[in-house]
């Protein structure tokens, strides 16, 4: 089908100012928010999962799973919150491929509107709740015992990785959302594959007690990076006695993470999204 | 001037053995302040016509323009004509109808106190302004389709496509939507309306097109399209089959046209000269006889019976052999 990818979509002389791209950007997520808040869902993925992580492993695993000359708590806060951010996968798989399947992408479409604010609107929706659900997490961390230790500027760094993170992860989100097109597959399809990534890193355990290719495994793993960054940033104890170049520069890894991901799945999202709507 | 000219339009999906050629050559024009019925069954490339027209398609070939403006290369200018409102109601289903109007009418490009004006008027016209603050997945099918033909109305639109506005809708929406599309033609709007049902597109349309596997296989007013196909029918099923031969004689004499007689279902129909009239001339002349009835009635010509007659065969069969060879597909899925 390659003559559906020229003519409306990409050939058009689009006359849509800047303005006019932020303010229906806007409008659109302004829309996800509100729509989202009525769906117990997402009440309960922005109100009761982080507080219920956090106590979880707080009082349940923190018991459990002793991590030798560090306080567990502060240890397991970044593995959370990094966990946290990854989930920005799936309101963006939910939310797009529900807007495909109720034909509201079409619509969108018939609009005199930007094209680019469908996608756009949802970026901005999906990080300023994955923002209140880091605040809310931070207040339940202080609860429990966590704190930061460097100073409001490593701090603030801090949060930017963390949103950062959602960022790359919420194209993923994109990419999953839009090649499955049935909302309760794009639930499951963002959800499935992240619980053992995460649990493959140094999020809840070090991976110095894991075998030696696991270990390896959890030395390179992305959210190993964006935890052990957030550690190093918030000022939590870690430790790192693993000599892997992201272990060593978890900061500098986890940008270059957050980038790569970004630069594979933006475009590839852009283009399914223009397949999908073209189709 | 027309409002909308399409001329050689074509779209084929996918590639190879599979390729589907959803619309084959069409052409058409709609005069402005007028309704075009786009009539043809399932799978007849309606949708994808409409696709085309309203730039959410390229088309493979062909040129068309909408409100003056070429639907390839301006897109922008045609969306800001238009109205949309699509097979399946698009409307967010957790935003209340209110705020789904808003909405829509702030991406229509109009400012937050001009949508807000205009979903007041629509939600008042369109019986939904008791339900206005309740989020839309609340609303019945009826409720659903009437915000979704709205939210294509926020903007006066020059020209609005409906594409199959009442399927799956309980008569008495049916009428309620036809209603409110008859009010949009006495406002001079433009429509395109595809549409199943003969009857639905000899209520709202001036002129209809029949399209079938993606070519236009007739157009002309429903009276046109009515008379093609014989008209109305007078239908008796008798109750004994020995009544056959009498009825069809009672049959004939008020008619032009010639009797088929199924003897199985005992089932005859013939062509209604003068309309209910005849209806009732032939209930006087069967009872006189003491012919017993199970069913009679006024049958008028449906979808079906001008497929039938326009292309030997019935809107939901599958196509002859020879119209697969001729790389056209099957439109039923
Ligand atoms: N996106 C698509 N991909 C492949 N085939 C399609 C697509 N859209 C429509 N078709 C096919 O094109 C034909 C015409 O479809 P459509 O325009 O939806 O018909 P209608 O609206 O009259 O029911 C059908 O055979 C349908 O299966
Ligand atoms: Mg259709």
């Amino acid at each position: 089908m390659a003559t559906t990818e020229h003519a409306p979509q990409v050939g058009s002389v689009q006359a849509v100012g800047i303005r006019q791209v932020l303010s229906d950007t806007m409008i659109i997520a302004w829309r996800n928010i509100r729509g989202s808040l009525r769906v117990p869902d997402t009440q309960i993925y922005m109100f009761i999962q982080p507080i219920m992580f956090v106590l979880l492993f707080a009082y349940v695993f923190g018991g459990a799973i002793p991590v030798e000359g560090v306080n567990y708590r502060e240890f397991l806060m970044a593995g959370i919150f990094v966990q946290t951010m990854a989930f920005a996968v799936a309101p963006a798989s939910v939310g797009l491929s529900d807007d495909m399947h109720k034909g509201l992408i079409d619509r969108f479409r018939s609009l005199p509107m930007a094209r680019s604010s469908v996608i756009a609107g949802r970026v901005v929706s999906d990080l300023c709740s994955q923002l209140v659900v880091l605040v809310i997490m931070m207040i339940c961390g202080v609860i429990v015992g966590w704190g930061v230790h460097n100073g409001v500027g490593p701090f603030l760094a801090g949060v930017g990785l963390m949103l950062l993170f959602a960022f790359a992860m919420l194209w993923v989100g994109a990419v999953i959302g839009l090649s499955v097109g049935n909302p309760q597959v794009a639930a499951s399809a963002g959800l499935i594959w992240l619980f053992p990534v995460v649990f493959l890193s140094n999020a809840f355990v070090p991976p110095e007690t894991m075998p030696a290719l696991v270990q390896t495994i959890a030395e390179w793993n992305p959210i190993s990076s964006m935890v052990a960054g957030a550690r190093e940033l918030f000022g939590n104890e870690s430790i790192i006695v693993s000599d892997a170049w992201p272990m060593q520069n978890p900061v500098a890894a986890a940008l270059i993470w957050c980038l790569l991901i970004t630069v594979v799945f933006a475009p590839l999202a852009v283009r399914k999204y223009k397949a999908a709507a073209s189709k | 001037m027309n409002a909308i000219s399409a001329e050689g339009l074509m779209k084929t999906f996918g590639s190879g053995e599979k390729a589907v050629r959803a619309v084959d050559d069409v052409g058409l024009t709609v005069a402005e302040g007028t309704v075009l019925g786009l009539l043809g069954p399932n799978g007849a490339g309606k949708t994808t016509t409409v696709r085309m027209l309203t730039t959410l398609l390229a088309p493979d070939g062909g040129r068309a323009t909408v409100a003056g403006h070429d639907v390839v290369t301006q897109p922008q200018a045609v969306r800001a004509s238009i109205g949309l409102s699509g097979q399946f109601a698009a409307i967010d289903e957790n935003l209340t109808g209110r705020e789904n109007l808003w909405m829509f009418g702030r991406l229509y490009q109009l400012s937050s106190k001009q949508a807000r004006r205009r979903s007041d008027e629509l939600l008042e016209q369109f019986s939904l302004a008791e339900a206005a603050d309740r989020p839309a997945k609340t609303y019945s099918g009826g409720m659903r389709r009437r915000l979704d033909l709205a939210g294509s109305l926020l903007i006066h639109p020059k020209v609005l496509f409906l594409d199959e506005p009442t399927t799956g809708l309980d008569p008495a929406s049916r009428m309620e939507l036809w209603d409110v599309i008859r009010e949009r033609v006495s406002g001079g709007a433009t429509i395109m309306l595809t549409t199943q049902y003969l009857e639905e597109a000899d209520a709202l349309a001036d002129r209809i097109v029949v399209i079938d596997h993606g070519r236009i296989i007739a157009e002309g007013t429903a009276d046109e399209l009515k008379a093609k196909v014989g008209g109305e029918r007078i239908e008796v099923v008798v109750h004994d089959p020995a009544a056959l031969s009498t009825a069809t004689e009672i049959l004939q004499r008020g008619s032009a046209g010639e009797c088929s007689v199924d003897e199985h279902t005992r089932r005859l129909t013939v062509p209604a000269a003068t309309g209910s009239k005849g209806l009732v001339q032939v209930i006087r002349d069967l009872d006189a006889a003491e012919v017993e009835i199970d069913d009679i009635g006024l049958r008028r010509p449906t979808l079906d019976d001008v497929f039938l007659h326009l292309t030997g065969r019935f809107a939901e069969e599958e196509p002859a052999a020879e119209a697969v060879a001729q790389g056209v597909s099957s439109g039923n899925d």
